[in-house]
């Protein structure tokens, strides 16, 4: 059923500060571009009733390249990842993401920071934004003033759906650093497996990289969507792929599969089921090593 | 929570096919409503209500958003084109006549959202492939013509020979 319109209400703030002071009062909280909170206000599901709108405020907005990272604002638009010249040439896996995320309308108007903060296992980002290995700016207003704290993305999501973010907080920065370059020899892979091209939410996806000299894995990151309550990196898959020869695949293929099928927890639900996915995720990590076989690099 | 029977209306202001607008309106209330309703240009079709199927599709700030999805609080300010600002008068734009000479509309509904994802994308990329042309109506579901039809409409109004 439809949500009642009039037991909801929705402000706006004139700036970053504006906002984190309704915030801190508790009542309110972020609205972004409502790719998600929209959906759920429509199926009458929306169970909060208190909404700042944070979509005007540009200061979160757009992306910034720095010697050793690039800085987006929460409020970056899938459309605008897409269309930036550094994001292009050094992070493929968000490009990718960014690209398979809805359709054009909803990547016009879905922002990186509410997919981080929606906080659902199946987002196509995470996997990518766990492969560089992203911080992100949390920001409040204590005593009338602006406090921000970084934390590692790797340990933002705690639990299913939740996360390390405050009531009162605002996700206001992604920070990538600059450090998985094809100059240094790393090859980065990205698949969302789904229902179809557009508008579909994953069964599963991977985003991976790994650096190989000669034809040696001398490091790797992989990160999978949709295989655990929260996106998750393959450390033990990791570890055991590191000093492997690709010369010598064939040999190891097996027990590769069976490393990363023992770390991930996937379930049964309304898009898959658990068999498939482990195997599913075998297949993707057997199409990865195949790339890194080929020497190709994207 | 209490149940009024009224929203609370707040004002806004935006212009819809270069004509001004200033009304007042719950601000949780759907940009989708609120043209439709309010403005009375019921060209903008609601098909899904989720944002699946692009039949409310309108352009906002030189954008394709879904306007079911869109608060109208924050459309204060905007520019929005709708299916209505697309002819000039009696005269079709190339879009739409080629809409009408390949048989891409069909029942119509999907039509006005299909037209104006096809302008947003000639905007950006006047000449696309025909993969181009599919990636850029993803978003727009068609019950009746196969899509097909409206790739070949597409295809003609940017005068490709595809
Ligand atoms: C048709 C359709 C297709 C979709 N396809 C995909 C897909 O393929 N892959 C995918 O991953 N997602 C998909 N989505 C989901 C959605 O588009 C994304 O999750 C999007 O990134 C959400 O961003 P938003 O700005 O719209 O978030 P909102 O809906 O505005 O907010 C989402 C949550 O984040 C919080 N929030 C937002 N910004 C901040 C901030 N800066 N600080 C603190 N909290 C914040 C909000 O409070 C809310 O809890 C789809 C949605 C639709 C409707
Ligand atoms: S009605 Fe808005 S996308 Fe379907
Ligand atoms: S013409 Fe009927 S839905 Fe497209």
């Amino acid at each position: 059923m439809r949500a009642y319109l009039p037991d909801y209400e929705m402000i706006t703030a004139p700036s970053l500060q504006g906002a984190l002071e309704v915030l801190a009062r508790g009542e309110f909280r972020p609205f972004a571009g409502g790719t998600d909170l929209m959906v759920l206000f429509e199926a009458g599901k929306l169970s909060h009733h208190k909404w700042l709108s944070i979509w005007g405020l540009d200061e979160l907005r757009g992306i910034r390249v720095e010697a050793a990272h690039i800085a987006m604002g929460a409020l970056t638009t899938y459309s605008q990842i897409q269309r930036d010249a550094t994001v292009q040439a050094e992070f493929p896996l968000l490009i990718e993401a960014a690209r398979l995320t809805g359709a054009i309308a909803i990547q016009n108007r879905g922002t990186l920071g509410g997919n981080i903060v929606n906080a659902s296992p199946a987002a196509d980002s995470p996997p990518a934004l766990l492969v560089y290995e992203a911080e992100l700016e949390l920001v409040s207003c204590v005593g009338g003033k602006i406090v921000s704290r970084w934390v590692s993305y790797r340990d933002f999501h705690t639990g299913y759906k939740s996360t390390l973010l405050k009531k009162g907080e605002l996700l206001r920065t992604i920070r990538l650093p600059r450090t998985l370059g094809a100059e240094k020899g790393w090859v980065q892979h990205y698949r969302k497996v789904g229902t179809r091209k557009a508008q579909a939410i994953s069964k599963i996806c991977i985003a991976a990289a790994a650096r190989v000299e000669g034809a040696k894995i001398t490091d790797a990151r992989i990160a999978l969507g949709s295989v655990a309550p929260v996106p998750m990196r393959c450390l033990k898959t990791e570890a055991y792929l590191r000093g492997k020869d690709l010369g010598l695949a064939a040999s190891w293929m097996g027990e590769a599969r069976a490393v990363i099928a023992s770390e991930i927890s996937p379930i049964d639900d309304i898009r898959s089921n658990a068999d498939y996915r482990r195997g599913v995720t075998q297949n993707l990590l057997e199409e990865f090593v195949k790339k890194l076989s080929s020497g190709s690099t994207r | 929570m209490s149940k009024s029977s009224v929203a609370k209306r707040v004002p806004v202001s935006f212009t819809v096919n270069g004509k001004s607008h200033s009304l007042e309106a719950p601000a949780m209330a759907r940009l989708l409503d609120v043209i439709r309703e309010d403005i009375q240009l019921t060209g903008t079709k609601e098909g899904c209500g989720e944002g699946e199927c692009g039949a409310c599709s309108v352009i906002l700030n030189g954008e394709l958003v879904n306007s079911c999805l869109v608060p109208v609080i924050q459309a204060q300010g905007a520019k929005i084109t709708t299916i209505e600002g697309v002819a000039q008068g009696d005269v079709l734009h190339p879009v739409q006549k080629a809409f009408l000479e390949c048989g891409g509309a069909q029942c119509g509904i999907c039509t006005p959202g299909m037209v104006l994802a096809s302008l947003s994308l000639l905007e950006k990329n006047p000449n696309p492939t025909r993969d181009e042309i599919r990636e850029g109506l993803a978003g727009n579901l068609c019950r009746c013509t196969g899509y097909m039809k409206i790739f070949d409409s597409v295809a003609r109004a940017c005068g490709s020979q595809q």
